[in-house]
C-alpha cells in the first residue's frame, strides 16, 4: 500500500511539473475541476480588444436618427385616429382636446330622463359633479360629457342591471361615438368568468371603473376607481381610525383575513389557499364556505370546523386590531375590504394579480401597501414579518393620507377622477406625482396657481424651501366717507412701519370712490388701491397685487401696533400653513339643540382666528376662490360675517389642525370704529365691518335683541350650514397661545424685544 | 431574526460533493482521474487551435474575436413574436427568484458567443462597446450569479441594442437556442434603437416571445406597463465630453433646438416660433461647409455661425427634443446632461424609466398639436422653477443616463423593486437630487394627529440614589391628570431601590426599571413599559414644576406630538469671534432648545436616540455623562425640521438641595462642555439642525384679566 501511494504522488508530481512547464496559462482553468466556489469568481470576461469594439451606433446615426422625409408628423397623427380606436385609445387618439380650449375643463351631465331611475349610487355621483366647481349646464361649452344613464352595475344577473344601453345611447345627439364622454362602472361581467365586458360599445369614452385589469387597462385614457359600497358617504366622510403613531405597533395581529374560502371558480386559486398561513397567533385568516345557493354541493373537509371559526370572530374587531390586512381578489380584482384596510390604517397586503390599482396613475401604492403575488402567498408572512417598524409607522400613516384625501367620500373619489383628467389636458400645468402623494393630497393642490411647491404653503420643510421674508398687508377699507378715517390712518402708519413689510394693499369696499392719491399717507413702502365689487367674498380673491407669500389680512378698523406685527409674523414663518392671527373665536357642539355653536366670549380654547387681524399664505386667497363652488361663495356672500368662517373652516379642512392665536395687547376695534360704516350697502349685503368685537364679556346674551344678535345668529347659522356643506366639522380646537419667549416676565424691559405687547 | 434566517429560500445552494469516504479505493480512483485529466490538459496544450473554441472557460486575457462560433441551421425554430399581454404575473416566473433576505434578484449572464448562419456569414457584430459595458456593469453588481440554477433574470450576451445592427430572423433564432430560453421566460433584452424603415416599430422587431424588453422608443401601444422597462438611448458622447455642471439661472438662449435632422414640418414650426419671438429662440442646423477633419456631429450651424455641440446646449434655458423616425432620442440625454430642460414633443413616447422617474420635475411635455403655444408654455413656468428643472435634469443624466452602467443597473433595480415591493426604493430616493436630500427633511410622523387626551402619558424618572427627591417628584408628577403611568430608572447598580413598601401609592401603575450600566443614555430608551405616545421625561430633582405646568405641557404636545415640549429654553449662538458654536442660558428672546430635565416628546424619539443617533454621539454622551439633552434636541429637530415648543414662563430648575457650592465657576466649566457638545454634535450631524424661535406656548388665557378659577390652567408657576 505505501509503494502504490508512493507511486501514486511521484506520478502526481511529475505531471504537475510537466504541466506547469507547459501550460502556466491552463492551470488557471485546472482550478475549475476543483469546485464550485472558483468558479463564483467568473464574471463577465474583460475582453482584450473590449477599446476596439465599435459603438452600437455610429455618432451620426444616433443624431440623424433614420430618415426625415418618412411619413409627415400631421398624417402620422391622422392615420393614428384610424387606427387606435376602442381598445387601443389613447388621449391624443380618441379625445377631442378642442373642446376643452375655450372654456376650460368644463363637465356637463346628460339630464335625468324621467321613466329612468338611477341607482342610489349613481345618484351620489351625479350629484358630486354637479357640486364641482367644473359643473357646467351648458353642453356647448363641455368638454366632459357624463351619461345619466346608470351603468353602474353591468352584472346582467342583477336588478340594477339597466338594458338596451347600446340603442339608448345611440340616441343621444351629443354621444358621437363616446368622444369625451367618461363613463363610470363599479360591477362588470357575471358569473363564473366576471369578464371585463359592459354589455355595450363604450367606443371611446374614458371609462372609470373598478376592479379593472391591467390588459384591458388603456393606460393614460381610463380610470380605475375604488369599489365603494353604497352606504358611502356623498361627502365629508368618517375619518381614519389611526389616532396615534404607536412604535412598534401596538396590535394584537400581524395580519389577518376574514372572509370567503372559494372552493370553484374564478379566484378561488387565492381564496382556497388563504386558510393555510393561519397560525392562531398573530396570523389570523379565517375562511367560510357559506356563500351562494349551492355552497354545500362543493363542500369539503374543512368547512364545518371553518365556518365555527369563522363565526367565533369579529370583522371588525381584526381590522382594528391588526398591523396588515389580507386583501385578496375575490370574483372580482378589486374588493370592499381594500377600502375598509384603508380607512382602518390596517396596511393592505394585496393579493389580486393584474389589478390595476385605484387611481396608480396619480397614487404611488408602494408608499401605503404591500402589493403581493397571489402565487407568493406563502411568503407573505415571512415577507411583512420583515417590515421595519419605522416602515410599517410610514405605511400607517400614509393609508390615512390617502384614505382622507381620495377616498372617504363618494365627492373624493369623483373629484380626483376629474383632476386626474384634467391634468392630462396640460401637461405642463399638472400635479407632479410627489404632490399626489404628500399631504395635504392632490386635491387640495391648484396646478393653476403655479407649478413651484415653493409658492404653496405645505411643502416647506419637505422640500427644503422657506417662506418669504417679508409680508403684504391687505386692508379691507369700508369707511364710507370721502376721506380715510383716523384708525385706518394709524393701522397703515403702524404697519408700514414693520421692517417685514413689503406692500400695503388696500380693498376698497365702498361706492364712493377712493381718495385721491394724494390724500393717501407716505409711507416706505408701496400702496395699491384696488377697488372691490363690495362682496364679502371679494376680501379673499387671489389678488395679483399681492406679492409675498405671507398676506397680513386687516379689517380698517383694527387696531395693531408693530412690534404685534412683527411678532406674528415670526411666529407665522414657523406655521405657513395655518392662519395666525390675534382675536379669536370658538365652536363647540350643543347638544340640545343639536348643533353646532360657537362663542366670541373668552374662553380657554379656540377654533377660529377673525381675519381682521391675521397673516396665512396667500395661497387660501386662491384655494378660497377657486376651490370652493361658486354656491358656497353665493352662500357666504349673503350672510353677514361669515366669509372669515369659511376661510377658517377651509384651512382647518386642508391642515386638519387648529389655527394660532398670538398674545394682543388690548381689544382690537375701537367702538368708534364703528360709526364709519357704508350702510349702502348693496341690497342683501348686510353691512360689513360691523362685526362685534370680541371685547371682554361681550357674551352673546348680552347682545340678545340688538343688531349683533341677528349677526350672531347668522354666523351661527353660517358655521353650521359650512359643516353641512363640507360633510363634518373641520375646525380643530386649540387650548395655547403663543407669546413672546419673555412674556410678562420679570425681567427688565430691556432684555426684551417685544415689550410693548404687555401694556 | 427571522427576517435573516431566509425560510422560504426555495432554491437550495448547488449540491457539494461529499467527501467522508475513507475507503482507499476511492482515493485512488480519484487520483487516476485527475491525472488522466492532467495528461489530457497538458496534450492540449500540444494542440494549439481547438482549445479556446471547444471550451467557455474564462480567460482574462482573451479577445472577442476569439469566442466560440454556433452555427444556426435554416429551420432551427424561432420564438414567437412579443406577446402584447404579458404581465408580470402571466408571463413571469416569480418562483425562480424566491424570498431571500437581502432582497435581490439574481441575474444570470449567457457567455459570449458568435452565431452564424448555414452560410457562415455572421447574424450581427459580436457584441457593441455599450452591450459589452452594460454587461461588464452586471457582472459587477450586486445582482450577478454566475449559477444559472440560481438566476431568476437571465441577459443573452447577443447584442441587439441597434436594430439596424443585426439580422432580425437569425437573431430570434439565435435566442431561441438559449440554454434556459424556455419562451423566453425571465429572460432580459437590451434594445435602444428600435424598429426599421419605413414605418419604424417603437419596440424591438425581433421575435422573442414571453422575454422582457428594456428598450428605448417604447410608445403607449407597445409598451407594456409594468412588465417592460423603458430605458434612455444612450448618448455615446456622454463618455467624450466632460460639460462641467452649470449653476442654475438665466441663459442667453431661451430655447434652443439643436436636432440635425428635424421633419421639415417640425421645422416650420419651429421657424415660426423663431420669428415671432425673435433671438431668444435659436434653431441650429446641419453644416454645411466644415472643412475636413472636423466631425459633423460635434458642430452645429445656424446661418454661418458655427456652434460647438454638446457645449451649445448649456447656453439654453430650454432644448427641444423632437421626435425623429423613432420616438427615443440621442439627444435627451446630452440635453440632461448640459442642464438644459428637455421640452419633450413626442406624442406617445413612454419616457426613460417613467416607471419611477417624475419627469413632471425635470422636462415639459408638450403635446405635437400644441408646439405653436410652445413659446407661451415655456413663458409661464415660474424662474424659480425653471430653476430646480435644470438641477433635476443634471440629476437625472449623472444618475440614469451617464453611463451604460448606470442604465443597467437602474432597469435591474426597477424589475427588483417589483419583485420584492415591499423593500422597493422609495419616489424620493429614485427623484430627489443629493441637494434636495440633504436640505429637505421626512418627517417620520407626518400625519397631522392631535393624540386622544385619553391615552395620557407616561413620566419616565431617571435616578441614581436620591430616594427622599424621588419619592417628591413621584407625589407630585401623579397628581397630573393626564399621567398613565410612572416608570422610574434606576440607574444605580450599587445598591438596590427601596422596598415595595416604602414607594409612595399614586393611582397609577409604578414600574422600576433597573438598568445594567449607569448610563445616561438609559433615559432614552424606548421601554416596553411605555405604553403611551407621550414620554415625560422628568428628573428625580423636578418638584417645583405644578400640576397645572405638566398637563398644560401634555395638552401643548397634543398639538405638536412631532416635537419636544419642555419648559426652560436655551439658545445655542455663533460666536463670531471664536468662529463655533456658543451655548446661551441668559434669558434671551429666543429659544432653540428645550432641558430633558422635564420634557414631553413622542416615544418613537427613544428609538431614534438609542438605534439611529448618528456618529458616535451616543457613547460620547455616556462617556462624558452630560449633553444627553442637547443631543435629543438636535435628533429630533434634525428629523422633523421644526423648533422645540417651549412653554410657560419657568427659565430654570431650581433645586433646593443643590445650594450654589462655588457656583459660579460650576457654571463656567459647565457652560463650555455644553458649547463643546454644540460644537461636536453639529460636526457629526454635518449641520446645525436647531431651529430658533422666539415663542413660547402659554394657555390662552395666561395673565389676561379674567376671573383665574374660570381659567383651565390657572396654577401656572412663576419663573
Amino acid at each position: 500500500m505505501q509503494t502504490r501511494k508512493k507511486y501514486i504522488f511521484l506520478t502526481f508530481f511529475a505531471s504537475w511539473l510537466l504541466l506547469f512547464l507547459f501550460g502556466g496559462d491552463q492551470l488557471r482553468r485546472f482550478a475549475f475541476f476543483s469546485g464550485r466556489k472558483a468558479e463564483a469568481r467568473r464574471n463577465w470576461p474583460r475582453w482584450t480588444d473590449r477599446f476596439l469594439l465599435k459603438s452600437f451606433a455610429d455618432a451620426e446615426e444616433l443624431q440623424r436618427d433614420g430618415d426625415p422625409s418618412l411619413l409627415s408628423p400631421r398624417e402620422r397623427r391622422a392615420a393614428w385616429l384610424s387606427v387606435y380606436r376602442s381598445s387601443r385609445c389613447r388621449m391624443e387618439t380618441c379625445f377631442d382636446f378642442s373642446r376643452c380650449e375655450k372654456h376650460g375643463f368644463k363637465v356637463f351631465t346628460y339630464p335625468q330622463e324621467r321613466g329612468q331611475p338611477v341607482s342610489e349610487t349613481y345618484g351620489k355621483i351625479l350629484s358630486s359633479i354637479e357640486r364641482s366647481r367644473y359643473h357646467t349646464a351648458n353642453p356647448e361649452e363641455a368638454c366632459l360629457f357624463i351619461l345619466s344613464i346608470d351603468t353602474l352595475d353591468r352584472d346582467h344577473l342583477s336588478g340594477q342591471y339597466v338594458r338596451n344601453v347600446d340603442e339608448k345611447i345611440r340616441g343621444f345627439p351629443l354621444w358621437n361615438g363616446g368622444r369625451n364622454h367618461l363613463i363610470f362602472n363599479l360591477y362588470s361581467g357575471t358569473w363564473p368568468d366576471y369578464a371585463g365586458d359592459l354589455g355595450f360599445d363604450i367606443g371611446q369614452a374614458i371609462l372609470a371603473k373598478a376592479s379593472f385589469d391591467t390588459e384591458s387597462f388603456r393606460p393614460g385614457f381610463d380610470i380605475s376607481i375604488p369599489l365603494f359600497s353604497k352606504d358611502h358617504p356623498q361627502r365629508g366622510g368618517d375619518r381614519g381610525w389611526l389616532y396615534q403613531d404607536s412604535v412598534p405597533p401596538r396590535k394584537k395581529y400581524l395580519l389577518v383575513f376574514k372572509g370567503k374560502r372559494y372552493l370553484t371558480g374564478i379566484g378561488s386559486g387565492t381564496r382556497n389557499a388563504l386558510h393555510h398561513i393561519h397560525n392562531g397567533k398573530d396570523i389570523i385568516s379565517l375562511t367560510t364556505c357559506k356563500h351562494g345557493k349551492d355552497w354545500e354541493k362543493h363542500k369539503d373537509t374543512r368547512c364545518d370546523k371553518d365556518n365555527i371559526d369563522y363565526e367565533r370572530s369579529d370583522y371588525q374587531e381584526l381590522l382594528h386590531n391588526s398591523t396588515f390586512c389580507i386583501v385578496p381578489r375575490g370574483r372580482r380584482l378589486g374588493s370592499f375590504r381594500f377600502l375598509e384596510a384603508l380607512q382602518a390604517a390596517c396596511i393592505p397586503v394585496l393579493l389580486s394579480d393584474g389589478w390595476e390599482l385605484p387611481f396608480a396613475e396619480a397614487i404611488d401604492w408602494g408608499k401605503a401597501a404591500v402589493v403581493g403575488s397571489e402565487r407568493l402567498l406563502l411568503q407573505i408572512p415571512s415577507a411583512v414579518r420583515c417590515i421595519h417598524p419605522e416602515r410599517v409607522l410610514a405605511f400607517q400613516q400614509q393609508t390615512q393620507l390617502l384614505w382622507d384625501a381620495y377616498f372617504s367620500s363618494v365627492d373624493k373619489i369623483v373629484h380626483t377622477t376629474l383632476e386626474i383628467i384634467k391634468d392630462r389636458l396640460s401637461p405642463h400645468r399638472s400635479r407632479s406625482r410627489f404632490v399626489w402623494n404628500a399631504l395635504p393630497g392632490g386635491l387640495l393642490v391648484l396646478p393653476d396657481f403655479s407649478t413651484h411647491l415653493g409658492d404653496f404653503p405645505f411643502y416647506y420643510l419637505q422640500r427644503g424651501y422657506s417662506p418669504s421674508k417679508k409680508f403684504t398687508a391687505f386692508i379691507r377699507a369700508v369707511s364710507q366717507a370721502g376721506s380715510l378715517s383716523q384708525p385706518m390712518l394709524r393701522l397703515i402708519q403702524a404697519v408700514s412701519a414693520s421692517q417685514y413689510c413689503a406692500q400695503i394693499v388696500v380693498l376698497w369696499s365702498c361706492e364712493k370712490p377712493p381718495p385721491p392719491s394724494g390724500k393717501w399717507p407716505q409711507t416706505t413702502v408701496p400702496l395699491t388701491v384696488i377697488q372691490g365689487r363690495r362682496q364679502l367674498s371679494d376680501r379673499f380673491l387671489p389678488f395679483e397685487a399681492i406679492q409675498t407669500d405671507a398676506v397680513l389680512s386687516l379689517d380698517e378698523d383694527t387696531s395693531l401696533s408693530t412690534s404685534e406685527v412683527d411678532f406674528a409674523f415670526s411666529v407665522w414663518r414657523s406655521f405657513p400653513e395655518r392662519i395666525v392671527g390675534f382675536p379669536t373665536q370658538s365652536h363647540f357642539w350643543d347638544p340640545e339643540q343639536g348643533r353646532w355653536g360657537f362663542t366670541s366670549r373668552w374662553t380657554n380654547e379656540l377654533s377660529i382666528v377673525l381675519t381682521a387681524a391675521a397673516f396665512y399664505h396667500r395661497y387660501y386667497h386662491s384655494l378660497f376662490t377657486e376651490y370652493l363652488p361658486a354656491g358656497l361663495r353665493e352662500l357666504v356672500d349673503g350672510l353677514a360675517a361669515c366669509e372669515d368662517i369659511l376661510m377658517n373652516v377651509l384651512v382647518a379642512a386642508v391642515t386638519k389642525l387648529p389655527p394660532i392665536k398670538v398674545t394682543q395687547r388690548k381689544q382690537h376695534k375701537e367702538a368708534a370704529a364703528q360709526q364709519a360704516e357704508c350702510r349702502d350697502g348693496a341690497a342683501g349685503t348686510p353691512p360689513p365691518g360691523q362685526r362685534s368685537p370680541p371685547a371682554p364679556h361681550s357674551a352673546p346674551a348680552k347682545l340678545k335683541g340688538t343688531a349683533g344678535s341677528r349677526r350672531f345668529s347668522q354666523r351661527q347659522g353660517c358655521l353650521n350650514q359650512l359643516a353641512d356643506w363640507f360633510g363634518y366639522m373641520p375646525l380643530v380646537s386649540s387650548q395655547l397661545r403663543l407669546d413672546p419667549v419673555l412674556f410678562k416676565d420679570q425681567v427688565s424691559v430691556l432684555r426684551k424685544k417685544y415689550p410693548s405687547l404687555e401694556k | 431574526i427571522m427576517c435573516a434566517s431566509a425560510k422560504y429560500n426555495t432554491r437550495g445552494p448547488a449540491l457539494i460533493p461529499r467527501m467522508k469516504t475513507k475507503h482507499r479505493i476511492y482515493y485512488i480512483t480519484l487520483f487516476s482521474i485527475v491525472l488522466l485529466g492532467l495528461i489530457a490538459t497538458g496534450m492540449f496544450q500540444f494542440w494549439p487551435h481547438s482549445i479556446e473554441s471547444s471550451s467557455d472557460w474564462t480567460v482574462e486575457k482573451r479577445s472577442v474575436h476569439d469566442v466560440p462560433v454556433v452555427k444556426l441551421p435554416a429551420d432551427s425554430p424561432i420564438p414567437e413574436r412579443g406577446d402584447l399581454t404579458c404581465r408580470m404575473h402571466t408571463c413571469f416566473d416569480v418562483y425562480r427568484c424566491g424570498f431571500n433576505p437581502k432582497n435581490k434578484i439574481k441575474v444570470y449572464i449567457y457567455s459570449l458567443k458568435k452565431y452564424v448562419d448555414e452560410y457562415g456569414t455572421s447574424v450581427s457584430n459580436t457584441i457593441s462597446r455599450e452591450y459589452n459595458e452594460l454587461l461588464t456593469a452586471i457582472s459587477d453588481s450586486e445582482f450577478y450569479t454566475d449559477d444559472v440554477n440560481r438566476a431568476c433574470l437571465f441577459v443573452p450576451s447577443i447584442d441587439v441594442l441597434n436594430q439596424n445592427a443585426l439580422r432580425i430572423k437569425e437573431t430570434a433564432q439565435a435566442l431561441a437556442q438559449l440554454s434556459r430560453w424556455d419562451r423566453g421566460t425571465n429572460h432580459l433584452l437590451f434594445n435602444m434603437l428600435p424598429g426599421g424603415p419605413p414605418d419604424y416599430n417603437t419596440a424591438l422587431d425581433v421575435p422573442r416571445d414571453r422575454a422582457l424588453l428594456a428598450g428605448g422608443g417604447f410608445s403607449t401601444w407597445t409598451y407594456r406597463q409594468g412588465y417592460d422597462v423603458s430605458i434612455p438611448v444612450y448618448s455615446p458622447l456622454s463618455g467624450e465630453v466632460d460639460l462641467p455642471e452649470r449653476g442654475p439661472g438665466p441663459r442667453r438662449y431661451f430655447i434652443l433646438s439643436s436636432q440635425m435632422a428635424l421633419h421639415p414640418e417640425y421645422r416650420l414650426e419651429l421657424e415660426a416660433l423663431q420669428a415671432e419671438n425673435g433671438e431668444s429662440v435659436l434653431i441650429l442646423g446641419r453644416c454645411t461647409n466644415l472643412s475636413d477633419g472636423v466631425p459633423a456631429v460635434r458642430k452645429r450651424c445656424y446661418k454661418n455661425q458655427v456652434f460647438d455641440y454638446p457645449q451649445v446646449l448649456q447656453e439654453s434655458t430650454f432644448c427641444v427634443v423632437l421626435r425623429g423616425a423613432r420616438l427615443g432620442q440621442a439627444v435627451l440625454s446630452d440635453v440632461l446632461q448640459a442642464g438644459c430642460v428637455p421640452v419633450i414633443i413626442a406624442d406617445s413616447y413612454i419616457l426613460p424609466f417613467s416607471e419611477v422617474l417624475d419627469w413632471k420635475r425635470a422636462s415639459v411635455v408638450i403635446p405635437e398639436e400644441k408646439m405653436p403655444e410652445m413659446y407661451s408654455i415655456l413663458q409661464s413656468i415660474p424662474q424659480r422653477q425653471i430653476e430646480e428643472m435644470q438641477r433635476q435634469a443634471r440629476w437625472f443624466w449623472e444618475a440614469y443616463f451617464r453611463s451604460m452602467k448606470a442604465i443597467a443597473l437602474a432597469t435591474l433595480q426597477i424589475i427588483n423593486d417589483r419583485i420584492y415591493p415591499y423593500a422597493a426604493i422609495s419616489y424620493e430616493e429614485w427623484n430627489d437630487p443629493p441637494a434636495v436630500k440633504w436640505s429637505s427633511v421626512s418627517n417620520p410622523l407626518f400625519l397631522p394627529l392631535i393624540p386622544p387626551q385619553s391615552q395620557g402619558f407616561t413620566a419616565v424618572v431617571l435616578t441614581y440614589d436620591r430616594v427622599e427627591s424621588l419619592f417628591r417628584v413621584i407625589t407630585e408628577v401623579s397628581k397630573v391628570p393626564s399621567l398613565s403611568k410612572l416608570l422610574v430608572v434606576w440607574n444605580n447598580q450599587n445598591k438596590n431601590p427601596p422596598e415595595d413598601s416604602l414607594w409612595p401609592k399614586i393611582r397609577v401603575p409604578l414600574k422600576v426599571v433597573r438598568t445594567a450600566e449607569n448610563k445616561l443614555s438609559n433615559r432614552f430608551f424606548p421601554y416596553d413599559e411605555i405604553e403611551t405616545e407621550a414620554v415625560l421625561a422628568i428628573d428625580d430633582d423636578i418638584i417645583m414644576l405644578t400640576s397645572d405646568e405638566l398637563q398644560f405641557g401634555y395638552e401643548v404636545w397634543r398639538e405638536f406630538p412631532d416635537r419636544l415640549v419642555g419648559y426652560p429654553g436655551r439658545l445655542h449662538l455663533w460666536d463670531h469671534e471664536m468662529n463655533k458654536w456658543k451655548y446661551e442660558s441668559e434669558w434671551t428672546n429666543e429659544v432653540s432648545m428645550v432641558l430633558t430635565g422635564a420634557a414631553f416628546y413622542h416615544k418613537y424619539f427613544n428609538y431614534l436616540y438609542t438605534y439611529k443617533m448618528p456618529g458616535d454621539i451616543k457613547n460620547w454622551v455616556d462617556a462624558h455623562m452630560n449633553c444627553e439633552d442637547i443631543a435629543m434636541n438636535f435628533l429630533v429637530a434634525n428629523v422633523t425640521g421644526k423648533s422645540v415648543i417651549k412653554v410657560t414662563p419657568r427659565k430654570k430648575f431650581k433645586c433646593p438641595e443643590c445650594t450654589a457650592i462655588d457656583g459660579l465657576s460650576l457654571d463656567q466649566t459647565h457652560m463650555v462642555e455644553r458649547s463643546e457638545c454644540i460644537n461636536k454634535f453639529a460636526s457629526v450631524f454635518g449641520t446645525m439642525p436647531l431651529k430658533v424661535v422666539e415663542h413660547r406656548a402659554d394657555p390662552v388665557l395666561y395673565k389676561d384679566d379674567f376671573p383665574e378659577k374660570l381659567k383651565s390652567f390657572p396654577n401656572i408657576g412663576s419663573l
